[in-house]
């Protein structure tokens, strides 16, 4: 007897059950959402080496390959350097509930860092949005903070 | 650089979905293929690197789960997560440091997982991974940086996907191989702004195989061996906050190397062919900024003037490129290949005329993080 290879329909294995994961936030990033919560402000740190001031705060400087420790209080304003509209559906991996759409994604420069900042800018009309606009941080109620990135609500754009 | 060469190269149709393989019959196919090709039996091989990635597999350690079909039963294996050039390179690094011949596969399926699930997870789950993030509206963002550095537009773009779409007509192993204009590109879905659909590459399944071997096994393969003139790889900061996504200064530098060690001094008139990852079209004209072809902002203007197309001075993606197929991981791969047929002229319809060097690019990461180029020849 030989076995058909032809005739037999293709079948799938689902796996639907999520994988969990618990990341630490560790010190750095601990102290800033807990910044985020008490004066609803951001702070970043500043490289010994370069001067670079990086936020979200972290340890290490690439460039310089340094110890950062000095943290460094910023405010809640910032300029937006790159921007998408975004049109399709997004599952957060939180939550998994679904992000309305479009929304728009945000580059942002805050004021007094180096580097850039991203998060979600409350702005979908592409006639209304421009590289180079002043943003400012949106945040959610004291009560209601989790301290995790969805602490801002969002930016909007200062006209 | 002592002498190595790629003697034996395979790859899979690319398509949506691979229903009737698994990841191992994949590599099964590949790796018998590629043997034939280079007219060496699996006892040739004395050494196995995997291209393959967890969370796009859906399993832990992944890459053994495919060591059998790679032929690496009671040989040295070893994984790279990341593109098929890295892998290409670890490979090369293994025949340098002694082993006779290397066989580097290369799997993925679009398919299996989600990939907006599986490209968030390349992001930093404390700050970015809850805002949406992943490759395409990471690709959107860089698109919008480099546009506005410029002043470069969405149709400059759209040329890319039109050439490289009708490019792949000419590619058996494509998926997307289409006749299309700008304005079928411009009116397509909406993605992320800038990005619309004919500028995003398509979901794809398939794998691919290279044979790398010093030069006792390659004066005894069955094909002209392809010689690996200069190769380099560079990578910049993790998060994108960090670099000026407008400029690929990890890609800049890996060319400089990779051109230093091939002794190559004018990219544009000693390069005959052209193989790069673009997943995006706006990363064609950024990439050949980054390889030097051009100055800096000067990418979109050199396929305007097409001087990229199959008749210009620099072929680029004669086979369709990514747009026209994107296994990731096997991407890159496919583009040493592609640069390894033009070099043998067995390119068939896609064959450049008189191919001596040919470049590949392939990078890894979000906006290309991490960039490898080779330059490869038919003379030793």
């Amino acid at each position: 007897m030989s076995a058909d290879n032809q005739k037999p329909e293709r079948l799938e294995a689902t796996f639907a059950f999520p994988m969990l994961y618990e990341w630490s936030i560790g010190l750095y990033g601990s102290r800033f959402f807990q910044e985020i919560m008490n004066n609803k402000r951001f702070i970043g740190i500043k490289c010994p080496g370069c001067g670079k001031i990086y936020v979200p705060p972290r340890r290490v400087c690439g460039p310089c390959f340094k110890e950062l420790t000095e943290l460094v209080p910023l405010s809640d304003t910032g300029v937006l350097t790159a921007f998408s509209v975004v049109n399709y559906p997004f599952i957060d991996p939180n939550t998994g509930s679904r992000r309305p759409i479009p929304y728009t994604y945000g580059y942002i420069q805050l004021d007094g860092a180096d580097n850039i900042f991203s998060h979600i800018i409350n702005e979908t009309d592409l006639s209304r949005i421009k590289v180079g606009m002043k943003v400012r941080a949106v945040f959610k109620d004291r009560a209601e903070m989790k301290g995790n990135i969805e602490d801002i609500k969002y930016f909007e754009l200062i006209r | 650089m002592d002498k190595a060469a790629i003697v034996g190269v395979a790859q899979t149709r690319y398509e949506r979905r691979k229903k009737d393989q698994i990841f191992a019959d994949m590599v099964f196919d590949v790796t018998r293929a590629a043997l034939d090709d280079a007219g060496l039996t699996i006892n040739d091989i004395d050494s196995v690197v995997t291209c393959s990635n967890d969370f796009y597999d859906g399993r832990t350690i992944s890459g053994m789960a495919v060591g059998d079909a790679a032929g690496g039963m009671d040989k040295n294996i070893s994984t790279v997560s990341g593109d098929g050039t890295f892998g290409a390179f670890y490979g090369l690094m293994r025949v340098l440091s002694g082993y006779k011949a290397t066989i580097v596969v290369a799997h993925y399926k679009g398919s299996e997982g989600d990939v907006k699930i599986t490209t968030n997870g390349m992001f930093d789950p404390i700050f970015h991974r809850f805002l949406g993030i992943e490759a395409i509206s990471a690709a959107a963002l860089q698109a919008n940086a480099y546009m506005n550095l410029y002043g470069l537009t969405e149709e400059q773009f759209a040329e890319v996907s039109v050439k490289n779409h009708g490019n792949a007509l000419n590619n058996p192993y494509a998926q997307l191989a289409m006749k299309i204009t700008v304005a079928d590109v411009m009116n397509s879905k909406k993605i992320a702004d800038p990005l619309k659909l004919f500028d995003c590459c398509p979901i794809s399944d398939g794998a691919a195989a290279i044979i790398i071997a010093g030069e006792e096994i390659a004066a005894r393969s069955k094909k002209k061996p392809v010689w690996i003139k200069g190769v380099a790889h560079c990578c910049e900061s993790y998060l994108l906050g960090d670099r000026d996504l407008a400029k690929p200064v990890a890609l800049s530098e890996a060319a400089r190397k990779a051109y230093a060690m091939a002794g190559i001094k004018n990219p544009l008139r000693e390069i005959d062919v052209a193989e790069i990852l673009e997943a995006f079209s706006y990363m064609e004209p950024l990439w050949l900024e980054g390889l030097g072809f051009c100055k800096p902002g000067e990418g979109a203007t050199l396929i305007g003037k097409g001087v990229t197309g199959m008749g210009g001075r620099l072929p680029v993606n004669p086979s369709g490129g990514a747009l026209s197929a994107n296994p990731i991981l096997v991407a890159g791969l496919a583009r040493l290949i592609e640069a390894t047929l033009q070099v043998r002229g067995e390119a068939g319809a896609r064959q450049v005329d008189k191919v001596n060097t040919a470049l590949a690019q392939g990078f890894n990461g979000p906006c290309g993080q991490s960039h490898c180029v080779w330059i490869i020849g038919g003379k030793k």
